[in-house]
């Protein structure tokens, strides 16, 4: 028996698609920062291929770009990488994968895939939201960065066609549902701000790991509910 | 050298993906945990937000035609508007004030 297709679930990989595709031209900027900082395009494409998180790539780049040693670039990668190590934690029980699923599945943890996935409610949509934004980033990321390496900075800004803003909205179109809640809206707000302070003072990507901080202290102090804290 | 620090960067990120998925399920189920991994996407996707409205590549703040798009997409939220509308009604929103 043939299993008809849930529309919900058809919405969900439409969607995941949109941000597949918002993101995924961004490598596009990555390919021509990278040629530009002094990498060769292999190099260029390995970092996309490999290291697949884009503040972590920008980042090591970036560290090149302003004559650090390739070992600092690494170790700059790897700090900002941690982040997504805590959407793992949030990922595990929720997509629920074992064994090699599991080892191909890591390699797609980033923002955007985390962020299509955790606010489902089921782990069949959780899974879908996860491994459709995450491959159709995969495959455009890394198409784009070697379009991007080839044409160095010749290519159009993705920015020009207010892509960069899709990201944001789209971001917030996820985060709107928790936002009817105290506690979360809570949070939220603190968040942005604590990140929002952070921006002048560190690298690109600490920002959002800072904030990070704000709901582990959040989470182990407010011990009672909402309703009886003071 | 260059080659080495890829490579490295490659496997370490990796490594870091792996190891938030393979916290054991009775970790995770702790409540001091379970209430923290509760509240982290919201603090995160915030934080990511803000970062990719406000903050400029050479690390500083600026308002400019993203803000006026995250502007409209509180609106199209409000209005109950579908995940798509809202996300490329912004891209078109800071498209055309980057016309003006």
């Amino acid at each position: 028996m043939a299993r008809s297709v849930d529309p919900a679930q058809r919405t969900i990989v439409r969607d995941s698609l949109a941000v597949g595709l918002a993101t995924g031209t961004y490598g596009l900027s990555f390919g021509a920062v990278g040629v530009s900082s002094g990498l060769d395009v292999a190099q260029t494409c390995a970092l996309s291929l490999l290291v697949f998180t884009g503040a972590s790539q920008f980042a090591f780049a970036g560290v090149l770009a302003a004559g650090g040693a390739p070992l600092a670039g690494a170790l700059t990668a790897l700090l900002l990488g941690s982040r997504n190590t805590l959407y793992g934690l949030r990922l595990a029980p929720l997509l629920g994968y074992r064994g090699g699923a599991r080892l191909g599945a890591a390699h797609l943890v980033i923002d955007e895939s985390t962020a299509m996935s955790v606010t489902r409610g089921s782990r069949a949509d959780a899974r879908i939201g996860f491994l459709t934004t995450g491959a159709s980033i995969f495959v455009l990321w890394n198409l784009a960065t070697l379009l991007g390496a080839l044409a160095g900075t010749t290519l159009g800004d993705p920015r020009s066609y207010g892509l960069d803003a899709a990201v944001g909205a789209a971001f917030l179109a996820l985060l709107w549902p928790r936002l009817d809640q105290p506690l979360p809206r809570a949070v939220a707000v603190l968040a942005a701000a604590v990140a929002i302070g952070a921006v002048p003072f560190t690298a690109a990507g600490v920002p959002v790991l800072v904030a990070g901080g704000v709901a582990v202290l959040v989470g182990a102090f407010a011990v009672r509910p909402p309703s009886s804290a003071t | 050298m260059i080659w080495a620090a890829v490579v490295g960067a490659g496997v370490g990120c990796y490594l870091l993906k792996l190891a938030g998925l393979s916290v054991p399920e009775r970790v995770l189920a702790r409540p001091l945990v379970a209430r923290i991994a509760d509240l982290v996407p919201v603090s995160l996707l915030a934080a990511l937000i803000a970062v990719q409205v406000f903050a400029t590549d050479d690390a500083s703040l600026v308002l400019d035609a993203r803000a006026v798009a995250l502007a409209a997409a509180v609106g199209l939220l409000v209005l109950r508007a579908p995940f798509l509308v809202v996300v490329f009604g912004a891209a078109v929103v800071a498209a055309v004030v980057r016309l003006l």
